[in-house]
């Protein structure tokens, strides 16, 4: 332990007097209808907007999009939309999920100024690698849970802890050969987004 | 497969001017560069509070930055009630050995990475290598360089300086793709398909921190790509390497954090995942390395203290003229640009003693860094040290104690004026020898006026003067 207790002396011995910590005024920008603006900014960060009245009606947005009914493999976390065609509790290993088409997941608070969607560990049941792995995600969030900015979401969020949680804004990304945006490097290829309410 | 630097400290002028040699090359890097700067004016410019963000992610990194040692506690405290370990270590020597110890202890052989400029900064890839740990960086830009046996060449873009074409090739001899293929979509699609074959073999995934929550106990990593997400939620070992400056005080102080880096890097909203770390996988292990390695000695200058608040973004690489123009090699160092050269010249002042220079101090590195380090006031204050130190080359030391002779005395001045003028307008030549020859090179010289502005003054003083009545 005494790399611990070198360190911390050193830093405590090299520190200068104490500054306040500041707090953020509140002043921020402000959406008119933050729904509808979460909406674009889902467009903008290349996800797929849609919204819904109502559960039922998300159930039918979710399996009339294309990805959907192309697919074999899904897995729905979200009582009422779409379904689970394995049972994921069953699957043993985060691996096993590698071949797995759609995956449906709720989130909230929702973001108005960046399209970002809060994912709580708790909500992905057993393999949290479900809403990367997945070729194509589906985020569900209930409009009263969309926020104006990022100060507004962290006043919301509570971490679990233990526990993880995750921003998603959009699907996943790259411009790392030339600066061409590619939408799929890594996570799902799409993303759509689905507003309740 | 791993990278030493391409080039070694201490040859900045020398590196920049063979990367400008290659006119279509430097001419790219440079359009590169300044899309992303360009980009990060839309994202700051859609934001009414921009300033107003800066200065409050500038004074919580310099609160954190005076009550170091407290917050870092604090995080350990909770990280352990979280169910991470938390491991110490003051140089990048120990950094190595922790997480190899962490990796044997665990049998792994393969492990993937997502960026990381930390483990970049410690050697951690050839360190682990050498043990017959197999490395994988994850990220598209970190593998395409590691595949090429490169360091990374931009902290945010790393294969900035390659063009489709030779990744074409690099991948055609690498991951088999067809000759000839240079399409970013395409490419991009062969890396996923390779990489997600690595991510389910893998027997660990080590990350960066881009933030470490003291009040919370827990780090957050973000990416674009999903990698470090893959890389963390297959394996069931996550070993995240984190600075000493990493850590912030509380969660909500990413509201603040959070919405300045992407922007600044890429002029995105945000990036695309932004996951908080808050305890290990189910049935698996979590630790986390705090890495001092020169950063207590740098916490101690008070001219450069605020250099330890850089969250990475990139955006003074970016905007930085002769970064966009010299590439990221240049500089001999894990980190180039105004920051790179900053932190640098910190840790082996004679090694790097080039790099403050490496700039014109237009200090527009300043103006988009997004939590206000006064990165080109830095660089000059450090060019008086190293004079102070008798580390700056003879000939710039002569140029400069000339030019100050010149400067304080009016008749001198005037003196070299004349000189100056005079051979502009009769031996142009002789301005592109000696001590001049570097400035005058790629440039046009103007033809010699006759007078001197002084003189021009003095001609019209008298001139009204006369003409009185």
């Amino acid at each position: 332990m005494s790399g611990r207790d070198d360190i911390l002396r050193a830093l405590r011995r090299a520190a200068p007097p104490p500054l306040p910590l500041p707090e953020w005024s509140g002043r921020a920008m402000r959406f008119d209808d933050p729904v509808s603006s979460f909406l674009k900014s889902v467009a903008a960060v290349a996800g797929t907007p849609l919204r819904v009245p109502d559960l039922a009606a998300a159930d039918a947005a979710v399996r009339g999009l294309e990805t959907w009914t192309r697919a074999r493999l899904t897995a729905s976390l979200v009582p009422g939309v779409g379904r689970s065609s394995l049972d994921l509790d069953s699957v043993g290993a985060p691996q096993d999920l590698r071949d797995l088409e759609v995956a449906v997941v709720s989130g909230a608070p929702a973001v108005a100024e960046n399209g970002a969607v809060w994912i709580p560990g708790s909500r992905l049941g057993r393999h949290r690698a479900v809403f990367v792995i997945a070729e194509h995600l589906v985020l569900v969030v209930k409009a009263e849970d969309v926020v104006h900015t990022m100060h507004q979401a962290y006043d919301r969020i509570r971490l679990e802890r233990p526990g993880w949680g995750c921003f998603v804004s959009g699907p996943s990304k790259t411009a790392d050969i030339e600066q061409a945006l590619v939408i799929g490097a890594h996570g799902a290829r799409s993303c759509a987004v689905v507003v309740v309410g | 497969m791993s990278a030493g630097l391409p080039v070694p400290p201490g040859q900045h002028a020398r590196a920049a001017a063979r990367f400008v040699a290659n006119e279509v090359r430097a001419h790219r890097h440079d359009a590169a560069g300044w899309h992303l700067r360009s980009n990060r004016d839309r994202g700051a410019g859609s934001v009414p509070e921009w300033e107003a963000l800066r200065e409050a992610a500038s004074a919580i990194k310099a609160h954190t930055l005076s009550r170091l040692a407290d917050y870092l506690e604090e995080f350990e405290r909770n990280a352990r009630q979280n169910g991470i370990q938390v491991h110490w270590a003051r140089d990048g020597a120990e950094h190595n050995a922790i997480v190899h110890g962490i990796l044997a202890g665990h049998g792994v052989a393969r492990v993937v990475k997502s960026k990381s400029m930390l483990t970049e900064e410690c050697g951690l890839n050839p360190y682990l290598e050498a043990r017959g740990v197999e490395v994988t960086d994850t990220d598209l830009g970190e593998r395409i360089v590691q595949l090429l046996g490169e360091p990374p060449s931009h902290i945010v873009v790393p294969a900035i300086h390659r063009t489709k074409e030779e990744i074409g090739e690099l991948f055609q001899r690498r991951l088999g793709t067809p000759a000839g293929l240079t399409d970013p979509t395409r490419l991009t699609e062969a890396a996923r398909h390779h990489l997600r074959q690595k991510f389910l073999s893998a027997q660990a995934g080590i990350t960066g921190v881009n933030f470490a929550i003291a009040e919370t106990g827990g780090v957050v990593v973000v990416t674009n790509e999903g990698n470090a997400d893959m890389g963390t939620s297959l394996p069931p070992l996550h070993v995240a390497c984190m600075g000493v400056e990493k850590v912030i005080p509380r969660a909500r102080d990413l509201g603040v954090l959070l919405r300045v880096l992407a922007r600044s890097a890429t002029g995105q909203p945000c990036s695309v995942y932004a996951t908080h770390f808050h305890g290990p996988l189910r049935g698996g292990e979590m630790h986390v390395v705090v890495v001092d390695n020169g950063r207590s000695a740098i916490l101690a200058r008070d001219a450069f203290r605020r250099s330890l608040s850089c969250i990475r973004c990139g955006a003074c690489l970016n905007t930085c003229p002769v970064y966009r123009r010299s590439g990221g090699y240049s500089y001999g160092a894990t980190i180039p640009g105004p920051i790179g050269s900053v932190l640098s010249a910190l840790r082996d002042p004679r090694a790097h003693a080039d790099l403050p220079f490496a700039s014109s101090l237009c200090g527009s590195c300043s103006d988009v860094c997004p939590v206000r380090i006064d990165l080109h006031h830095e660089l000059l204050a450090f060019r008086r040290e190293l004079s102070g130190r008798g580390l700056v080359p003879l000939g710039k030391r002569l140029t400069m104690k000339l030019l100050s002779l010149v400067m304080r005395s009016p008749r001198l001045y005037a003196l070299a004026g004349r000189a100056a003028r005079f051979l502009l307008r009769r031996a142009p030549w002789a301005l592109r020898l000696g001590p001049g020859a570097a400035w005058a090179r790629q440039r046009a010289l103007p033809s010699g006026p006759a007078a001197s502005f002084r003189e021009l003054w003095d001609r019209q003083a008298s001139a009204e003067k006369g003409g009185l009545p």
